[in-house]
């Protein structure tokens, strides 16, 4: 029984990871109080950027770092249209998706019929030698073991760090935070960037590592998920992970029945991920003061240090 | 060495708030020029097949026309919800849904053709949209779920749908096993327009859209409560505005007039049901909505626009071999380009010399 829930919970972790990436970015985006609605587009053009720097120089790694550099170059846009020149931030990260969508699909093009191979998983030695545990959680990808690490920074930095503090405050009282003397627009500038920065290596995990190849709109809407998410976890990093790998389950469970056979119409299947957003969503939502309590008092307002 | 800054108005400009759209459209066509010459061809010649060649036939003008009609009417719907800060998203999603309604009148009454059953079509293509859009409407209001997610979730869920209908109980039996619907009775498709072109009689329907969203917004009471509602939040409370209302209005409004520009789709030049019925219209429509300032009149122009921008990624696939996926590039642009232009609405740029902190230095 144990032995055939290895490959689930393998998967399961795998499918999880892009959103773990994209998540605990936007949440930190969040938490300094800019709502960023483009995952999705910074995750595509991760992607694509991510595929065709390790189709260009065989490299996963440098897969990984374009994604990094996309992902927070197009964070960047967002950054400048809604921190330097005021605009909403719902409709500028609305455009931020149809952007990254279409420019994802226009550049992707060139690379629709090539297939790279998955890098290794990297198993730590002894570790992986436990049983179950060992293969589910010391046998996988470098970049899996990196998110876990990412997890940690993140975690220790917002609550552990006085640049954590300082981030926070700027996302709860931008006006104080401003009389105190921080710089508040460059500290919402350099968190929407690693925002960016980490929806890109989840974009691009999924093109280099997880499906290793491109297909427009390969995403398939994981960035909202992973926006979902953040609210779901009520802004805690420890829940953001455990919903991740939620969804990474969910993800993978649809394969697995339709394996096994299972007598429902695959399309049915292929919409739980998306029913599932909902329905947390839903249950976390209901009680207000849940989310009052917990988001970022600013959150998605423009702030000018004049006004 | 000078330094830029922005400076809040006094009062919001209203030249620059119906300027910027046009500074938008220019900035975009700069950059295609950058674009094109980047990618090694001639940007006029490119500019040319963009902008001119598509509309420079009759057949041309009428896909325009063709195209514009959903993008207006779903945009139109939006709008409402958008004055009002409701955020409708899944306008994609609603129109699948209104797509599959109306179809499933057209599949169901196959035989009885007559001119009504086009109207009920319509209305059941409405009625699709409508309640695709209630949920998100019903989980905002009753347990404060944000209707931008559920909203958005819903779109892949409703192509989710349509694809098990085509793939199984829909699918036309001598159909070689494509995963498409029988086609429609052609009386209960929208009559031609113009022999040998695809415009169809729906353009009036998405102009009759239009006017009745102008109508709701500056005509009626309920609309002037919606206006209220997105310009003041506790103005509107406390004049005892339904807050609720407003999110279940601006939800119903987009999903119905996406639901009905779904139908017209299939019901038009798709003429049947299959697993992609729409190039995107419902995010798009939200491009035209805001470039259009929420606005009718703008929101027509602003969907001509957009109609060029498809049929110019069409003509750029075929003259210039690049993918027409640049369609979605450019549009993505366009509002790029109009949130940033909107900055001199509410703010004007003060140039500030070293020295003289204080100096007036328009440059606005």
């Amino acid at each position: 029984m144990t032995d055939a829930l290895v490959p689930i919970l393998v998967a399961t972790l795998a499918a999880g990871t892009p959103l773990v990436f994209a998540a605990l970015g936007e949440l930190v985006a969040e938490k300094s109080g800019v709502l960023n609605l483009g995952v999705e587009g910074m995750m595509l053009c991760g992607a694509i950027a991510g595929f065709a720097a390790t189709a260009a120089t065989g490299s996963a790694t440098a897969g990984m770092l374009a994604g990094v550099a996309a992902g927070a170059a197009t964070a960047l846009v967002f950054a400048v249209l809604t921190l330097t020149l005021q605009a909403n931030q719902v409709a500028a990260g609305l455009a931020l998706s149809i952007f990254g969508v279409g420019l994802s699909a226009f550049a992707g093009k060139p690379f629709e019929s090539i297939a790279l191979t998955a890098p290794q998983a990297f198993a730590i030695p002894v570790l992986s030698g436990i049983p179950v545990l060992g293969p589910v959680l010391f046998a996988q990808q470098p970049l899996v073991y990196l998110s876990w690490a990412l997890f940690g920074l993140v975690s220790w930095f917002l609550y552990r760090t006085r640049a954590g503090l300082v981030l926070r405050a700027v996302g709860e009282s931008p006006v104080s935070a401003n009389a105190i003397g921080y710089p508040v627009i460059g500290i919402r500038y350099l968190a929407t960037l690693f925002g960016g920065a980490m929806a890109g290596v989840g974009g691009a995990f999924l093109s280099v590592i997880y499906t290793p190849m491109w297909a427009e709109n390969m995403t398939a809407g994981r960035g909202w998920i992973a926006l979902a998410l953040v609210v779901f976890a009520t802004w805690r990093p420890g829940r953001v992970l455990a919903g991740a790998y939620l969804f990474g389950g969910v993800t993978i469970a649809q394969f697995f029945a339709q394996g096994a056979g299972a007598a429902i119409p695959s399309q049915l299947l292929s919409s739980l991920p998306y029913l599932a957003t909902i329905a947390v969503l839903v249950l976390i939502s209901r009680n207000p003061n849940v989310i009052r309590l917990n988001a970022p008092v600013s959150l998605g307002k423009s702030y000018h240090p004049d006004s | 060495m000078r330094r830029i800054r922005l400076e809040a108005r006094p009062v919001p400009s209203r030249a620059m708030r119906y300027l910027s759209p046009l500074v938008a459209a220019a900035l975009t066509v700069v950059v295609g020029f950058v674009v094109f010459s980047a990618l090694g061809r001639d940007p006029f010649a490119a500019f040319h097949a963009f902008f001119v060649k598509p509309v420079s036939t009759v057949n041309g003008v009428a896909e325009l026309l063709l195209k514009a009609s959903p993008l207006m009417m779903i945009a139109t719907g939006l709008a409402v919800g958008f004055r009002a800060n409701v955020w409708n998203i899944g306008a994609e999603g609603q129109l699948i849904l209104g797509a599959i309604l109306g179809g499933g009148v057209a599949l169901y009454m196959e035989g009885a053709a007559s001119g009504w059953v086009l109207a009920v079509m319509v209305l059941a293509g409405a009625v699709g949209g409508m309640a695709w859009a209630a949920i998100p409407a019903f989980l905002r209001t009753r347990f404060n779920a944000s209707e931008i997610l559920t909203s958005l979730m819903l779109t892949y869920v409703a192509a989710l749908l349509l694809s098990y209908l085509v793939h199984g109980p829909w699918r036309d039996p001598q159909g070689f096993n494509f995963p498409q619907s029988k086609m429609f009775d052609d009386a209960l498709l929208f009559p031609l327009l113009l022999e040998g072109t695809r415009l169809n009689a729906s353009v009036f329907l998405a102009l009759a859209v239009v006017a009745a969203g102008w109508v709701f917004v500056h005509k009626s009471f309920l609309g002037y409560q919606m206006r209220v509602a997105g310009l003041a939040d506790a103005a509107a409370r406390y004049a005892g505005f339904s807050a609720n209302r407003t999110v279940w209005l601006g939800m119903l409004a987009g999903g119905g007039a996406a639901g009905i520009a779904g139908l017209a789709e299939v019901a038009g030049p798709i003429g049947q049901l299959t697993p992609s019925i729409s190039p995107g219209y419902g995010f798009a429509a939200i491009i035209v909505a805001f470039v259009g300032r929420l606005n009718p009149l703008g929101i027509v122009l602003a969907s001509l626009l957009m109609s060029l921008l498809y049929l110019g990624g069409e003509q750029a696939q075929m003259e210039l071999r690049l993918p027409s996926a640049i369609t979605g590039l450019f549009q993505g642009m366009l509002l790029f380009f109009l949130l940033g232009a909107d900055v001199l609405i509410n703010y004007r740029l003060k140039t500030l010399r070293p020295g003289r902190p204080a100096a007036a230095g328009s440059a606005a």
